[in-house]
């Protein structure tokens, strides 16, 4: 049970659901930047929401399944093909063994997500498998996959294999088998376009000067090239705070947005520090993380307030929605 | 040493607000002091002991405490306000903190440190802006009991307080691109070990052997917040004997 890495792709990195409980030890969280797609992928094939998967930037890898395995692509639409043929996003797929997984042209969103049934057997590391780059730890060897590396798996859940062998049972010749259902999901935002996502004010608003605080929630602002998993450096109109009181380091987060003293914004990603010196303008809501990590570099992004009290909503509605469907899959998996 | 001030002043001075939707901060103040510092270590503490369900982390800080939760599970599975009932938890926190917010009484770390040489290529630069001499600037350095007051920017990476206002110097105008683990340094006030190869402006002063962030350990950072250490000076030979033999 393993994949073998025949071509890296720009940044292929093993995440599972993060690594908690050791911000105060100051080591990051990491896991997915859409966490959405990835506890999608994941229980499509039988897996718990958390398992480690793939998480594939902006130019795929390509990939040879070394086994039969029953897989799942979802987040970004990077035009993946198995064997040369069009797979679709979103659905559970029984490939075979040999057969080989590549990517082309991002149509939309820079971030697919790739999982097996069962998961990578990679170890795991303060309790857990995500790869964080710059202390190397987690995934493979701490870092981002590699020509040649071969990626062992740990084999399918039986949820996972139950519905393998139902799909090779009703198309027993076929290279691979898509399953016929999908989930509703909702898009990935086409490249191009101005992504609006919703924030809160952050914890030093009030020090930025009115106008700072206006253009904020009303110019556009562009994903620089020098955005990674750490964050996404925004260039736009300057943001300026009243003040040159210091502020002292304190804990930041997924979704924090700060102002160094430069004027130009920094959203933090998934990769984030766990403490920064620099004042926060804003927060964007956990429920739009789907829609920020799959915002390319050179794209646009707007920031939409709201409050704390429908931040929360959104949050709770669609962890609703997940435990959904959560709960009708499992009935797909265990009829 | 400062006085603590009485715990009622943290009280009625201490602010929460949200970190987004799913963390709160509790700031006690806007000064660094020990008494701040003890009663942020005293109520991680009362987390540590008695989590509420959904409780992810917490972050201690300078003057903050930061909590991280999951507002699916705080919410009863939205039922509640999450962060209402988060709030309303660390609001009961704050009241039981004791009078004297006393944390367990630690043992001092030594961090031992060969000071100058290749290991310390700033020392000169510390020397001279200082106007004092290398072996000065060493036993000043290694005098105090420094108080770790958190943990952050990178893992295991102590932001430490104590060092003598004569030892103040400015970061370098270029960063190094690469300084390696272990490296004690000196930036403006504040003095640190780096935990990690990382690029860095710090005015380089010596190493140390010891190692501050071991992922493979239960506990992979040496240090946490609210310990106390010391640094102690050690010849290259030591350096180089502990480096193999206890490492």
């Amino acid at each position: 049970m393993s994949c073998s890495i025949l071509r890296p792709g720009l940044l292929t990195t093993i995440q599972d659901a993060g690594r908690y409980g050791y911000q105060q030890a100051g080591v990051i969280v990491s896991g997915p930047m859409d966490p959405w797609a990835q506890r999608l992928t994941n229980l499509l094939v039988g897996n718990p929401a958390g398992t480690a998967g793939l998480e594939i930037t902006l130019l795929g890898p390509t990939i040879r399944f070394e086994a039969d395995h029953l897989i799942c692509i979802s987040g970004a639409d990077l035009s993946a093909t198995l064997d040369d043929q069009k797979l679709p996003l979103n659905r559970a797929m029984a490939v075979r063994q040999g057969s080989t997984l590549a990517f082309g042209a991002a149509r939309s969103g820079c971030r697919a997500y790739l999982a097996l049934s069962g998961g990578f057997a990679v170890p795991t590391v303060l309790g857990s498998q995500s790869t964080y780059l710059r202390a190397q730890l987690g995934g493979l060897e701490g870092r981002s996959l590699q020509a040649g590396d071969v990626v062992p798996a740990v084999g399918p859940t039986p949820a996972g294999q139950q519905l393998h062998q139902r799909l090779l049972a009703h198309s027993p010749d076929q290279r691979w088998v898509a399953a016929p259902w999908y989930p509703e999901v909702a898009p990935a935002p086409a490249s191009g376009t101005v992504t609006t996502v919703r924030a809160i004010r952050g914890p030093e608003y009030a020090l930025f000067t009115d106008e700072s605080q206006q253009d904020f929630w009303q110019q556009d602002f562009t994903v620089t090239p020098h955005s990674d998993r750490m964050g996404y450096r925004l260039a736009g109109p300057e943001l300026h705070h009243h003040t040159e009181r210091e502020i002292l380091s304190t804990a930041v987060t997924f979704g924090t947005v700060q102002v160094p003293a430069g004027g130009h914004p920094i959203v933090l990603m998934a990769d984030h520090q766990t403490t920064g010196g620099y004042p926060r303008i804003g927060q964007v809501i956990s429920a739009d993380f789907p829609l920020l990590a799959q915002v390319p570099p050179g794209a646009r992004l707007r920031f939409q307030e709201i409050g704390l009290t429908e931040a929360q909503y959104w949050y709770l509605r669609q962890e609703k929605k997940f435990q959904q469907l959560q709960r009708a899959l499992a009935l797909l998996h265990y009829p | 040493m400062e006085q603590p001030s009485p715990p009622n002043d943290l009280r009625t001075t201490a602010q929460l607000y949200p970190l987004g939707d799913a963390a709160v901060v509790l700031q006690l103040g806007h000064t660094i002091s020990e008494a701040t510092h003890r009663a942020i270590q005293a109520l991680g503490h009362s987390l540590d002991q008695a989590p509420f369900p959904g409780l992810r982390e917490f972050v201690p800080a300078f003057t903050t405490l930061t909590v991280y939760y999951d507002p699916w599970i705080v919410s009863r599975n939205g039922k509640r306000n999450p962060y209402n009932a988060v709030a309303d938890r660390l609001h009961s926190l704050l009241r039981e903190l004791p009078a004297t917010a006393e944390t367990q009484p630690q043992p001092v770390v030594e961090i031992p440190v060969c000071y100058g040489g290749r290991f310390g290529p700033d020392l000169a630069v510390v020397a001279e802006h200082t106007g004092l001499a290398p072996a000065e600037v060493i036993r000043l350095h290694t005098e105090p009991e420094y108080l770790v007051y958190m943990i952050g920017f990178a893992p295991g990476f102590p932001y430490l307080g104590g060092m003598p206002e004569q030892l103040a110097t400015p970061r370098k105008a270029q960063p190094r691109p690469l300084v390696p683990a272990g490296s004690v340094g000196i930036a403006g006030g504040q003095t640190g070990v780096y935990s990690l190869p990382t690029p860095g402006g710090w005015q380089l002063i010596g190493r140390t052997p010891r190692r501050l962030f071991t992922p493979a350990a239960a506990s992979p950072s040496l240090l946490r917040a609210g310990q106390r250490l010391r640094f102690v000076a050690i010849s290259e030979e030591q350096y180089e004997h502990l480096l193999e033999h206890e490492l």
